[in-house]
């Protein structure tokens, strides 16, 4: 049985604003998303060069070689605008909350293995560093980045890297405390086993093209590094001293699952668009592979000994997989 | 709201681990290559680490209560739309306001938004990156969260639909939009004095408070609805515009000159802006909230002048343009509001002549003034107006070069005379509405020679659809200007008597509350 309940219909005059309704049509109304996101970037007359960077206006299609004919293309398949993206995370969280809570209020952290312990805070405590740099390059796409098609998610990448390193930060305070955190810090400034990520980090930083950055950042330091710490390690660790580091980074592992979606989405509109793209993507894709592979393969090693370089390559041929999927041929 | 890190720290130590202990300094890359921009301007910072965090929310409890927020805001204008809320407003008269608001003023939140992320981006204190970058978040929240409650009105109401394209190209809307995109060009510091300190802290509830209390004046429970589920943001925000300004005059002495000449020219920009808040406060509203010169008195000279008698320890001054302001208080609306009148046909909102009712209002806020300079204005277009001819000029007004506010503003000690100022740069001579605007120009001349000038670019004819040539005969060049805007003439402009929006009101209320 329905209820039908009434209300007073009034037939309204249109049903979107008209810039969208040019792109999708008159006769339906767009989603949230659609209305704010679409064209939401301002495109013309600017009125002053920025003196930061007068060889460009404040939103310049140029400040990457990747060339769109509609920077819209590339939306986002979750769908994010704030409120529903602030709500996906919100759930997360919520769920990671009870993960801390449950490891904190059993008493886990102190009844875990001790190697394991120790094993978990030497890996996955500098890993804090690396989201900050990722958080520091999602801010880099945002600002610099064309179409809040694309700015928009960057922003949100940025916001939750730095919620990654605060969460790993956490887990560095629960296994190790305070001391853990500055022997984590110590070994990124350091040892040299993490000698080459943190040059890799720093050289992202100076990269100026924001789509090469993407690549960099998004797709292959993030694909090869989740893959590595979220699947690889853990999987290692949970064999060896149970479920407590999966339970204390399972926000990541969700959230690869999450960005993924967009990133494989974004890649894929960007390569069909043209060979042009395509092969750029490819060079980029290639180059920044090389780099980071050759960074985390001791990174690996500390982690799983001599199993280390054959989880890397898995992990590096998962994402190889993922690009060949989405178009990119290298 | 601090994530449970362990028991034995403070909040401070705790959020300090959870943030700048993040960050380090680069070796393998050069700081200056990292962060490029922190020089050019000359503000000197020794220790980054003396920034103290306004405030103090990881990612974890800023998801969770931005959520809350959302979920809440939301099912406000769910209910709101489902309930056919638009019909409850005092008058359609009112939803002129949110024209207004949706063209003018959410572009440019989304403007806060990208500035913040490239000054989050660029600052090399990690304190202060993480506190920019989250106020680039909210800022795309208000931007959305704006479009979102207004997108109804939009379904229902002429003058909403171009919004984003009217942004970069109407006459009037170069105000704010020239405002935002000078803040971004400018340096990293420049854009947080600018935007942190003299419009979030100094102008915020000159420009907030009164189109969201009008907003709940004029039972628009969907606008009233996202600026309150904003205010806890924008309170974040405002605490960070001071804690940088204190960070950056206790960094260096050096900074206070280039800070206070930011402090003046910011608080003049953002004043002009206001000009069209002054208006909407005194002639748009049907039940006004207070008039401009009460919400000036307020905000400005109480609020505002404690703020500087507070930073007065640094040595910063009270902005020079702010005496000025005060004066302007008495006319600022008035003159507004003449001009948008005149200029109804070239706004994709309406105007209207204020009643006699409306008049008594005028006369009684502005006793000094009211009667004596502009009653007679209205009186004339009024009768004009009755006799069937509403006055619309159809000439082009000549803009300040700075604020691009038609010349309209008169002496601050003569009110019968237009006040006219100029510069030569490269032989080419520059005007000006005052002298608050001259002087910006005239510190940076190589910036502003590049405004885009709304009236200047129709002369030029820039401002017509690709397939007309003005060369034919027959050409009719503001037809074509409206038509470039995406203004449809005698549907989204002129006078609100004579408007579809005025009429379809009154049907749809007529249908909703009988039968």
């Amino acid at each position: 049985m329905q209820i039908d309940l009434r209300t007073v219909s009034i037939t309204p005059l249109r049903q979107t604003f008209d810039n969208i309704a040019a792109r999708m049509g008159t006769d339906k109304p767009a989603s949230r998303y659609i209305e704010g996101t679409i064209d939401v970037q301002p495109q013309a007359n600017f009125h002053y060069r920025p003196t930061w960077d007068p060889e460009h206006e404040l939103f310049d299609p140029s400040r990457t070689r990747i060339v769109m004919k509609d920077w819209y293309a590339l939306k986002d398949p979750r769908q994010f605008y704030y409120g529903a993206y602030a709500q996906a995370r919100a759930r997360m969280q919520e769920t990671a909350e009870a993960d801390f809570d449950f490891v904190e209020t059993r008493g886990l952290a102190e009844r875990m293995d001790g190697v394991a312990r120790r094993a978990a805070l030497d890996f996955y405590v500098p890993l804090r560093h690396v989201a900050w740099g990722a958080n520091m390059n999602g801010a880099f796409q945002s600002a610099y980045g064309h179409g809040t098609a694309i700015t928009q998610p960057c922003l949100f990448a940025a916001m939750d890297q730095l919620g990654i390193a605060q969460y790993l930060t956490r887990l560095g305070l629960l296994l190790g405390g305070q001391d853990g955190l500055q022997a984590g810090k110590q070994a990124w400034l350091e040892a040299p086993t993490w000698q080459p990520l943190r040059r890799l980090v720093e050289d992202t930083w100076v990269v100026k093209d924001w789509f090469e950055l993407y690549v960099a950042q998004n797709v292959v330091l993030d694909g090869v590094l989740f893959e590595l710490a979220y699947k690889e390690v853990d999987v290692a660790l949970c064999d060896k001293a149970g479920p407590i580091v999966s339970m204390l980074t399972r926000f990541q592992s969700e959230w690869f699952q999450d960005a993924n979606k967009w990133v494989d989405s974004v890649i894929k509109t960007t390569a069909a668009e043209g060979v042009a793209n395509k092969d750029l993507l490819g060079e980029w894709y290639v180059h920044w592979r090389g780099r980071v592979l050759e960074a985390l393969a001791p990174v690996a090693r500390l982690a799983l000994g001599d199993a280390g370089d054959a989880a890397l390559a898995r992990a590096a041929a998962t994402v190889n997989a993922r690009m060949k999927k989405v178009g990119l041929t290298a | 709201m601090d994530m449970k890190a362990s028991k034995k720290l403070g909040l401070k130590e705790r959020y300090t681990l959870m943030t700048r202990d993040l960050a380090w300094t680069p070796t393998y890359q050069a700081v200056k290559d990292v962060f490029p921009l922190t020089e050019y301007e000359g503000i000197k910072i020794h220790d980054w680490d003396k920034f103290e965090d306004p405030f103090r929310m990881t990612m974890d409890s800023y998801w969770k209560y931005q959520a809350e927020k959302e979920r809440k805001l939301y099912a406000i204008i769910d209910a709101f739309t489902q309930n056919n809320g638009h019909l409850g407003v005092t008058d359609a008269r009112y939803i002129n306001a949110l024209k207004l608001f949706l063209t003018g003023i959410t572009p440019v939140e989304y403007m806060a938004h990208r500035g913040f992320a490239h000054i989050g981006r660029q600052y090399p204190g990690a304190g202060p990156r993480v506190a920019c970058l989250m106020q680039s978040l909210d800022e795309i929240r208000h931007a959305q969260t704006q479009i979102h409650s207004l997108s109804n009105y939009n379904k229902y109401y002429n003058g909403f639909q171009n919004w984003r394209h009217q942004h970069d190209r109407v006459w009037y809307l170069s105000v704010p939009k020239s405002f935002f995109d000078d803040a971004v060009s400018g340096g990293p510091f420049e854009y947080i004095i600018a935007i942190g300190f003299a419009f979030e802290y100094v102008l915020t509830n000159l420009l907030f408070v009164p189109f969201i209390s009008g907003a709940a004046y004029n039972g628009d429970m969907g606008a009233m609805a996202f600026g309150f589920s904003a205010q806890s943001d924008e309170s974040r925000h405002m605490t960070l515009g001071l804690e940088v300004i204190k960070f950056i005059l206790e960094q260096d002495p050096a900074n206070l000159p280039i800070v206070q000449a930011w402090i003046d020219k910011w608080f003049w920009r953002g004043y002009r802006v206001l000009t069209l808040v002054a208006m909407m406060m005194d002639y748009m509203l049907p039940k006004r909230v207070m008039s401009w010169k009460e919400a000036w008195e307020i905000y400005a000279e109480q609020n505002g002048g404690a703020l500087f008698a507070d930073l007065a320890r640094y040595g910063i001054k009270v902005p020079k343009g702010w005496e000025q302001a005060c004066k302007e208080k008495d006319h600022l609306s008035h003159l507004a509001w003449n001009t948008f009148y005149s200029y109804g046909m070239a706004a994709p909102f309406h105007t209207w002549a204020p009643s006699e009712k409306d008049m008594e209002w005028l006369s009684a806020k502005y006793p000094d003034t009211f009667d004596k300079y502009y009653r007679s204005l209205w009186t004339h277009y009024a009768r004009e107006q009755a006799e069937g001819r509403r006055y619309y000029s159809t000439t082009l007004p000549m803009l300040c070069q700075i604020c691009q506010i038609p010349m309209i503003f008169t002496e601050p000690d003569d009110p019968t005379k237009i006040a006219y100022r100029e510069s030569d740069y490269k032989n080419i001579k520059y005007h000006f509405c005052s002298d608050g605007c001259k002087s910006i120009f005239d510190l940076e001349p190589g910036k502003y020679v590049q405004s885009w000038l709304p009236v200047h670019q129709i002369h030029q004819g820039n401002c017509f659809p690709s397939d007309v040539d003005p060369g034919k005969p027959g050409f009719n060049p503001l037809a074509e200007v409206l038509r470039w805007y995406r203004i449809s003439d005698g549907i989204d402009n002129r006078d609100y008597a004579d408007s579809p929006d005025k009429q379809n009101f009154e049907t749809w209320r007529t249908q909703a509350t009988g039968n």
